[in-house]
């Protein structure tokens, strides 16, 4: 008897796939593609004279040797911000995974920062950091001697979007965490213990590597993050400065085009941004990927 | 059935169309005003829908400045901008540029046959507004300039028994208030670029840039890098080490720290009138801008912040007229007076200044006066009519930059004001570009 059920239909898988493809058409390739070809031109803010100018604001763009600097200061911003959430959440998530009393409570506690709305986070931040009115920068400065400035200094303003962005997005990567440690089964680590392994190589022997796929997940997930979703909380903080010190390449997009009306150089600053994220992409599947034990 | 129902909505949009005789044309008037001066321009268009039966203006709160002129900017390009549209001093060029996008006022004034003469309102205000020629583009509607807040108390309680007048007053007090009480902060201010370059430039009769700063011409040319500005920059440079001079960023939001009694001298808009007068707990006053007594001619007459009304472009000619009739509404002198003594921005027309002056209002206001003092301080030249630089929002934030540099350390002042030049320069010819067909 088959068991296999048969779709004689041509047609149908097509018929299937038309949603998601007309979502992902209209949602993405088309405004993908209007902003290459807004890349082109050379508009004022009104629409009322368009001219084409070919990859004018590419070479104007490539020649500003302050976008260098701002895709150098993406890396840092990026790189840093995955590196500290990602190992804060599972520092976080291994210890709540522990047979605690009202464990659930800290997990309660743990995730809501990720309700907080950038904007607010942002702003809460900031007055925290305020140089002369915020109560954690009063701290440094009378307590630590710390002359802390974000106002001025461009290392304390990295500092502070660093640390704001990496508290939203614990949260998120502890959900994740945790529910990977609770796959576990335990018997394996059980089985470990009893063989005379210590708790720290426990972990880096066993847990880690059976959490890689969900590591691997997070660290695309963050960079993303750290990419396109902290530009509420830098508008919010530093607006990225001082001197660009915290301009990322997205900021900066926001900045030219929404702000400034530079919408040929803000639409050619989105392109490259898109060819840097596939490519990032890209490199991640095809090299880190393969560190991965599903 | 259907079709009996099809045939009374029909009828019933005709006999809707069918009436425009007496139908009120509607009047969009987007705006950025939050709190009381959200209910001063509320009270304004219901005033003016109560004193005629024709038209009707709805105002609609549309975010902060460049949120509403974004958005009129999207709407415009949407085909559906609104009739009058708030947008900020630094928006001025890139509206004037909008060629056909905007109707300028004085010629619609002059189409709808309104009585309309661009002498009666304040030079130092209009001059920011109008062309080369005096012809007013938009209608000026909030505007403030720069003056020193200061706390009386802390002044007092340093030693100090007159308000400095000149920079080195203000350098030599703030070194006082320093050692007595205020060690992060003598004096400060908010608006970095606005305060330290342009009304600075302004108030010393020195250009910001050639062709009148703008106003005559996008072929502008940035010249601020020369020895009045470097001289103000050093000295800031040299004061922040020790925070004398302490930073508070390129916006208002470090105004808190005089308000806290932090920076007892803090420069920043006149429209931080209604702030100071809720929260500030010790005995305040303002005063003029200080200036350096060896500059020639100093001080010459400050400049404008604030927004002016812009009339979108491609509307109706009966629209017009109802645009028009609001504005002479606006300008009605005990109207201005009203509006000047409940916001705190200044009155636009000569009437109206004349007016509260002589009711003796000031006598127990003297803060709502400064701004007033200093921009009709002198006649003002080219230097001091006005700025009119496209891609502003940008430039400022370019300029900021430089002087974060600065004041950080990075840069001396002339490399600075140097880059500031030049960076702004190129924005500068970009915009060019893009205005000119």
């Amino acid at each position: 008897m088959e068991k296999r059920a048969l779709f004689g239909h041509k047609f149908l898988p097509y018929w299937l796939l038309v949603p998601q493809l007309i979502i992902t058409l209209v949602f993405f390739y088309w405004p993908a593609s209007q902003a290459v070809w807004q890349s082109f031109l050379l508009e004022d803010a009104f629409g009322l004279s368009t001219r084409f100018v070919g990859f004018e604001n590419y070479r104007a763009l490539l020649s500003d040797p302050s976008y260098f600097h701002t895709i150098v200061t993406t890396i840092v911003f990026s790189g840093s911000v995955a590196i500290l959430s990602l190992s804060c959440a599972l520092l976080l998530a291994t210890q709540a995974d522990k047979q605690l009393a009202g464990a659930g409570i800290y997990r309660t506690l743990l995730i809501w920062p990720y309700a907080v709305a950038p904007a607010v986070a942002g702003v809460l931040w900031a007055f925290m950091f305020q140089p002369s009115l915020g109560i954690v920068a009063r701290g440094l400065r009378d307590y630590l001697g710390i002359d802390w400035n974000p106002l001025l200094n461009g290392n304390h303003a990295m500092i502070l979007v660093v640390m704001a962005a990496t508290w939203k997005q614990i949260s998120y990567n502890f959900l994740f965490f945790l529910a990977g440690l609770q796959a576990i089964p335990r018997s394996v680590t059980e089985a470990a213990a009893i063989d005379g392994a210590r708790p720290m190589r426990r972990f880096w022997t066993i847990t880690f590597p059976l959490l890689s796929p969900t590591t691997f997940f997070l660290l695309i997930v963050n960079i993303v993050y750290a990419f396109f979703d902290t530009l509420g909380l830098i508008d919010a903080m530093t607006g990225g400065g001082p001197a660009k010190a915290t301009e990322t390449l997205v900021f900066r997009v926001y900045a030219d085009g929404k702000l400034g009306g530079d919408l040929g150089g803000s639409a050619a600053q989105s392109v490259i941004l898109m060819i840097i994220v596939i490519a990032l992409t890209a490199i991640q599947f095809r090299y880190v990927e393969k560190k991965v034990t599903y | 059935m259907v079709r009996g129902f099809m045939l009374g909505a029909v009828t019933a949009i005709s006999l809707a169309a069918a009436t425009p005789a007496h139908a009120v044309i509607e009047l969009q008037w987007w705006h950025a005003m939050t709190g009381g001066n959200n209910d001063v321009i509320v009270k304004l268009a219901n005033d003016f829908n109560a004193s005629q039966s024709e038209y009707k203006v709805v105002p609609t709160y549309k975010g902060s400045y460049p949120d509403t002129m974004n958005a009129g900017i999207a709407a415009f390009r949407a085909g559906n901008a609104p009739h009058i549209m708030q947008v900020f001093e630094v928006g001025t060029a890139t509206m004037m540029a909008a060629t056909g996008a905007v109707k300028p006022v004085f010629q619609m004034m002059k189409e709808a046959g309104e009585k309309f003469d661009s002498n009666a309102y304040l030079s130092g205000i209009t001059g920011y507004y109008s062309t080369a020629k005096g012809e007013m583009l938009s209608l000026p509607f909030n505007s403030s300039s720069t003056v020193m807040w200061i706390n009386k108390d802390a002044l007092k309680k340093a030693g100090i028994n007159e308000i400095p007048k000149t920079w080195p007053e203000v350098f030599e007090a703030a070194k006082k208030l320093k050692a007595n009480g205020h060690p992060t902060c003598g004096f400060s201010n908010a608006w970095v670029t606005w305060v330290n370059l342009e009304q600075l430039s302004a108030w010393h009769n020195q250009p910001l840039s050639t062709k009148a700063n703008g106003l005559d011409g996008f072929d502008t040319v940035l010249e601020f890098n020369h020895d009045l500005q470097l001289k103000h920059l050093q000295n800031l440079i040299d004061l922040q080490k020790d925070k004398t001079y302490d930073y508070s960023g390129r916006t208002n939001t470090g105004e808190g720290r005089f308000t806290s009694g932090e920076c007892p001298i803090f420069l920043t808009s006149s429209g931080f009138f209604g702030n100071v007068k809720s929260n500030a707990k010790f005995d305040w006053t303002n005063a003029a801008m200080p200036y350096y007594p060896e500059a020639k001619g100093a001080p010459q007459n400050s400049i404008i912040g604030g927004a002016s009304l812009w009339v979108m472009g491609g509307k109706k000619p009966e629209e017009y007229k109802g645009v028009a009739k609001f504005f002479t509404f606006l300008s009605d002198t005990d109207r201005q007076v009203e509006v000047h003594k409940s916001s705190g921005y200044l009155p636009i027309t000569k009437a109206a200044y004349a007016k509260t002056k002589e009711s003796g209002y000031y006598k127990e206001n003297p803060y709502l006066e400064t701004p007033l003092l200093e921009l009709t301080n002198k006649e003002p030249t080219e230097n001091s009519r006005g700025l009119r630089l496209g891609n502003m929002v940008q430039l400022r934030d370019v300029w900021s930059e430089e002087i974060e540099s600065a004041l950080a350390g990075k840069k001396s002042a002339k490399e600075a004001l140097d880059a500031a030049v030049s960076r702004g320069n190129a924005m500068l010819r970009q915009f060019e570009r893009t205005v000119t067909k």
